[in-house]
C-alpha cells in the first residue's frame, strides 16, 4: 500500500498540491472532513449563503497549503488554479441542476477508469480491449454484495480486489505478447467474461440484469444526486492521487522503461513479469472501482452494458484525452460523456433530413477520432499545452514548436 | 528453412492425434454409426466455409499488417462495402452477377485505395496505436455513412447468385451450392494471389517493401505507391469475401463487425504477419466454432473462437507460423 502514496521525488511537485507525505495526509484529511461535512449537511438547512462561507474557508485552508508547498519554487499558480477548480468542483452541486450535475459524476467515473487506462496504456505501453471486463467485475461485485446487505465500506475494496485479481489473470498473457496479440488476448479474455455473465443466470440475473439500491456506508445513504457527486469525486480525487504518486514511484518509471524498451528495462534490471502484472492489476483495479460507482450510478446492470463497444469506448478517452498525463483522463472522460450529448442537442436543431440519419452519433463518433489521431495525436491534453505554450511565449511563438517527427525506422515487429 | 519444417512436423504430429480422436475414426472403429459421421461432417464442411470468410478477412489484414505495420480495423467495414456495391450493381442496377462481382471488387480495390490516401498516409511513422484508432474511427465513419447512403440504409438485403437455392450433393453429404462456391473461390483466389506474389513484378515489390521499407525505397521501389496498391489489393480481397458472404448472411452495416471480430482471432491465431497462418487461423477459426454450436451447450459457439485463441497464444505467443524476431532496444 505504501508505494501508493510515496512522495518523495521532488521534481513532479508542481503537478501535484502537496509536498512531502505529512502534508499529504493533512490535506487529505481536510479534504475528507470537507467532504464529509458538505455531504452530510448538502440537501437540509444550509443556505447559499452558508455554502458561499465554507466554500471560501475551505478556499483559504486549501490554497494556503497549496501556496506554502510552492513557495520557494515555481508552479504556485498552477497550485492556485488547482485549488479553484476544486472549489468549483465542490460547489456545483448547489450551482449545476441535477441533470449536469448527473454528466459531471459520470465524467468522474470515466475519468477513473481512464487514470488506470492512462497508467496501463500511456505508462505502460501495454494495450487492453479487455478493460469492460474490468469495469464489469466491479460492478457486479458491489452489485451482488450489495444485495447481501453490505455497504460501500466492504463493497468498493472488494470490487477493487477483485478486479486487481482478474486483472492479474488477464495480465499473465501480457508476460510474453506485445501489441496486436496483447490487445486480442485481452479482448479475448474480456469476451469469455461477459459470456460468462450472460449464462450464470443464478449468479448474475442473466440477460435480464439487476437492479441496484442506494449505496450506504455506516448506515448513511447516498440517495440524492448530489451525495452521489461527492461520492464519485471523492473517489476520483483519491484515484487521481494514487495514479500521479504511482506515475513518480520506482514503480512508474519502472512502467516507463518497459514502455519504451522492453530490452533495455530488463537489462536495467526490471523485472518484467512483475511490473506489467503490477500494471495490470492497478489499471484493473481502478477500472473496477469505476465499475463499482458506475453501476450504483445507473442502478441497473447488465453483461450489455460491458461490450467491446465499452472497452473502445475507454480506448477512445485515453487516446482523445491524451496519453502522456493524467489530465488526460479527464479531459477524455470529459469528451465522452460529453460528445453524445452535444450530438443529440445539435440534433434537434439541425434540418429534419439531416438530424433523421441513422448512424449520425456514431459517424460524428469516428469522425472527431479520425481528425484527433491526424491532426492532434497527442489527445486535448497535447492540444491544451500547445495553447498555454502559445500564450507563454506569445510574441516569440515560433511555428512548428510541436512538430512531431515522423520515424519510418522504428518498427513494431521488433518489439 | 529448419524452423518452418520443425513448426510444420509439430503441426502434422498435433493434427494426427486430434485427428484420431475424430468422429471418421470413431466411425471407422465402429464406436458412432454412419449418420453421426454424416452430421459432423456436414458441421465441417459448413464452418470451412464460415472458415473461407474470416480467412479472406484476415488475409486483408495481414497483408496490409505484413507491408505497411498497419493494423487495420476497418477490414470488416472495406467487406461490408464491398457487399453493398455488389447488392448496387446485381440487384438494384441489374448488371448481372458475374459483371456486378467485377464491378464490386473493382470499386472496393479504388475504396481501399482511397482510404489509404486519404486516412493512412498522414498517420504513417506514427506509433501503430494512432493508426488502430484510426481505422476505428475511420470504421465507425463508414458504418454510418453507409447507413446514411439512400438504398442502402439500415435494412438487410438478400443477394440472390446462380448458385442460391441448390444443393450439391456427395453421398449422404448435402452442401449447399453457395458453401460450395465460397470454398472453391477461396482456393481460387488465394491460388492467385500466391501466383502473383511469386511471378509478378507487383507482388515482388510488394514483398519486397513488406520485408524491410528502406531497402526497398533505395532499390527504386515506390514504396508509397506501392503501399496505396496493397490497401487497394487487401480491400479488394475484403470485397471478394464480402460478395462470398452476402448470400450466406445478408447485408446489413453491421455484418462486418461480427467478421472482423473472428477475422483477428484468425489472423493472430496463424501468427499475425504470415499469410498461409491467416487462411490456417481462418479455417482453425471457422470449423471449432462450427462444432462448438453442434456439440457444445448454447453459448459455447461465439466462445469456443477466443478459447482456441488464448490456448494457443499461452502455447505459442507468436501464433503457429508467428516468426520470432530478435528483439532490438
Amino acid at each position: 500500500m505504501r508505494f501508493l502514496f510515496k512522495t518523495d521525488y521532488a521534481q513532479d511537485t508542481r503537478l501535484f498540491p502537496f509536498g512531502g507525505t505529512r502534508r499529504f495526509w493533512a490535506g487529505l484529511a481536510l479534504y475528507a472532513a470537507i467532504l464529509v461535512a458538505l455531504a452530510h449537511y448538502a440537501p437540509v438547512a444550509l443556505s447559499p449563503t452558508h455554502w458561499l462561507g465554507i466554500g471560501i474557508v475551505y478556499a483559504v485552508l486549501f490554497g494556503a497549503v497549496l501556496l506554502r508547498q510552492n513557495a520557494d519554487g515555481e508552479g504556485g499558480h498552477a497550485a492556485f488554479w488547482y485549488g479553484l477548480l476544486g472549489v468549483g468542483a465542490l460547489s456545483a452541486p448547489f450551482v449545476l441542476d441535477l441533470y449536469f450535475l448527473s454528466q459531471i459524476t459520470f465524467v468522474y467515473v470515466y475519468a477513473i477508469a481512464g487514470v488506470g487506462l492512462i497508467l496501463l496504456l500511456g505508462m505502460c505501453g501495454q494495450i487492453s480491449l479487455g478493460h469492460a471486463a474490468f469495469m464489469a467485475c466491479g460492478a457486479y461485485t458491489a452489485g451482488l454484495l450489495q444485495a447481501q446487505g453490505f455497504d460501500l465500506l466492504v463493497t468498493l475494496p472488494a470490487a477493487i480486489l477483485l478486479s486487481a485479481a482478474l486483472g492479474v489473470v488477464i495480465g499473465l498473457p501480457a508476460l510474453r505478447m506485445t501489441g496486436i496479440y496483447l490487445a486480442f488476448a485481452t479482448y479475448a479474455f474480456a469476451f469469455i467474461v461477459e459470456e460468462v455473465l450472460a449464462r450464470w443466470d443464478g449468479l448474475t440475473g442473466g440477460n435480464m440484469g439487476f437492479v441496484l439500491s442506494d449505496p450506504s456506508i455506516l448506515g448513511y445513504s447516498f440517495d440524492s444526486e448530489q451525495k452521489m457527486y461527492y461520492l464519485a469525486m471523492a473517489l476520483f480525487v483519491l484515484t487521481l492521487l494514487a495514479g500521479l504518486n504511482i506515475r513518480r514511484s520506482s514503480t512508474g518509471r519502472a512502467f516507463m522503461a518497459i514502455r519504451d524498451s522492453e530490452t533495455a528495462a530488463e537489462a536495467m534490471g526490471v523485472n518484467l513479469a512483475v511490473y506489467k502484472t503490477t500494471a495490470f492489476a492497478i489499471s484493473a483495479g481502478m477500472a473496477g472501482l469505476a465499475g463499482a460507482v458506475y453501476a450504483h450510478l445507473l442502478f441497473f446492470i447488465s453483461p450489455e452494458g460491458f461490450t467491446i463497444f465499452l472497452s473502445i469506448n475507454l480506448l477512445v478517452l485515453a487516446v482523445i484525452g491524451g496519453l502522456a498525463s493524467m489530465h488526460g483522463a479527464v479531459f477524455g472522460a470529459a469528451f465522452i460523456v460529453v460528445l453524445p450529448q452535444l450530438i443529440s442537442l445539435t440534433k434537434d436543431s439541425l434540418p429534419p433530413v439531416v438530424g433523421q440519419l441513422p448512424g449520425l452519433e456514431s459517424g460524428i463518433f469516428g469522425l472527431v477520432i479520425v481528425l484527433f489521431v491526424i491532426f492532434e495525436p497527442m489527445g486535448i491534453h497535447g492540444r491544451w499545452m500547445k495553447i498555454k505554450t502559445y500564450f507563454q511565449l506569445f510574441p516569440l511563438y515560433k511555428r512548428g514548436t510541436f512538430k512531431r517527427q515522423k520515424s519510418y525506422m522504428v518498427s513494431e515487429k521488433n518489439r | 528453412m529448419d524452423r518452418v519444417l520443425g513448426r510444420i512436423w509439430w503441426l502434422l504430429a498435433a493434427s494426427a492425434v486430434i485427428a484420431f480422436l475424430s468422429p471418421p475414426f470413431l466411425w471407422l472403429f465402429g464406436i458412432m454409426d454412419g449418420a453421426g459421421l454424416t452430421l459432423y461432417l456436414q458441421q465441417v464442411v459448413s464452418g470451412t466455409a464460415n472458415g473461407c470468410v474470416y480467412a479472406l478477412v484476415a488475409l486483408g489484414i495481414v497483408l496490409i499488417y505484413k507491408a505497411t505495420e498497419t493494423i487495420n480495423f476497418a477490414q470488416g467495414e472495406l467487406m461490408m462495402v464491398g457487399a453493398f456495391l455488389a447488392f448496387t450493381f446485381i440487384t438494384m442496377y441489374g448488371f448481372g452477377f458475374w459483371i456486378g462481382a467485377a464491378m464490386a471488387v473493382a470499386g472496393g480495390v479504388l475504396f481501399g485505395m482511397a482510404t489509404d490516401r486519404a486516412i493512412i498516409r498522414p498517420v504513417v511513422g506514427q506509433p501503430v496505436f494512432a493508426i488502430v484508432m484510426v481505422t476505428l474511427g475511420f470504421g465507425f465513419v463508414v458504418r454510418a455513412v453507409v447507413s446514411m447512403i439512400p438504398g442502402w440504409g439500415t435494412d438487410t438485403y438478400a443477394l440472390a447468385t446462380p448458385f442460391s437455392g441448390a444443393d450439391l450433393r456427395l453421398g449422404a453429404l448435402v452442401v449447399s451450392q453457395d458453401y460450395a462456391a465460397i470454398i472453391v473461390s477461396t482456393v481460387v483466389l488465394v491460388a492467385f494471389l500466391f501466383v502473383f506474389f511469386r511471378y509478378t513484378r507487383l507482388g515482388v515489390a510488394m514483398e519486397a517493401s513488406s520485408e524491410n521499407q528502406l531497402a526497398a525505397y533505395y532499390m527504386g521501389i515506390p514504396v508509397k505507391r506501392v503501399y496505396t496498391l496493397i490497401w487497394g489489393l487487401s480491400a479488394g480481397v475484403a470485397a471478394f469475401a464480402g460478395l462470398l458472404l452476402a448470400p450466406v448472411t445478408f447485408i446489413h452495416t453491421q455484418m462486418g463487425f461480427g467478421v472482423v471480430f473472428k477475422a483477428f482471432p484468425a489472423a493472430i491465431l496463424g501468427g499475425f504477419g504470415s499469410i498461409p497462418g491467416a487462411i490456417v487461423g481462418g479455417l482453425i477459426i471457422g470449423i471449432v466454432e462450427a462444432l462448438a454450436g453442434f456439440y457444445l451447450p448454447e453459448g459455447f459457439k461465439d466462445v469456443a473462437a477466443y478459447v482456441v485463441l488464448l490456448v494457443v497464444l499461452l502455447l505459442k505467443p507468436e501464433g503457429i507460423f508467428g516468426r520470432v524476431v530478435v528483439k532490438k532496444v
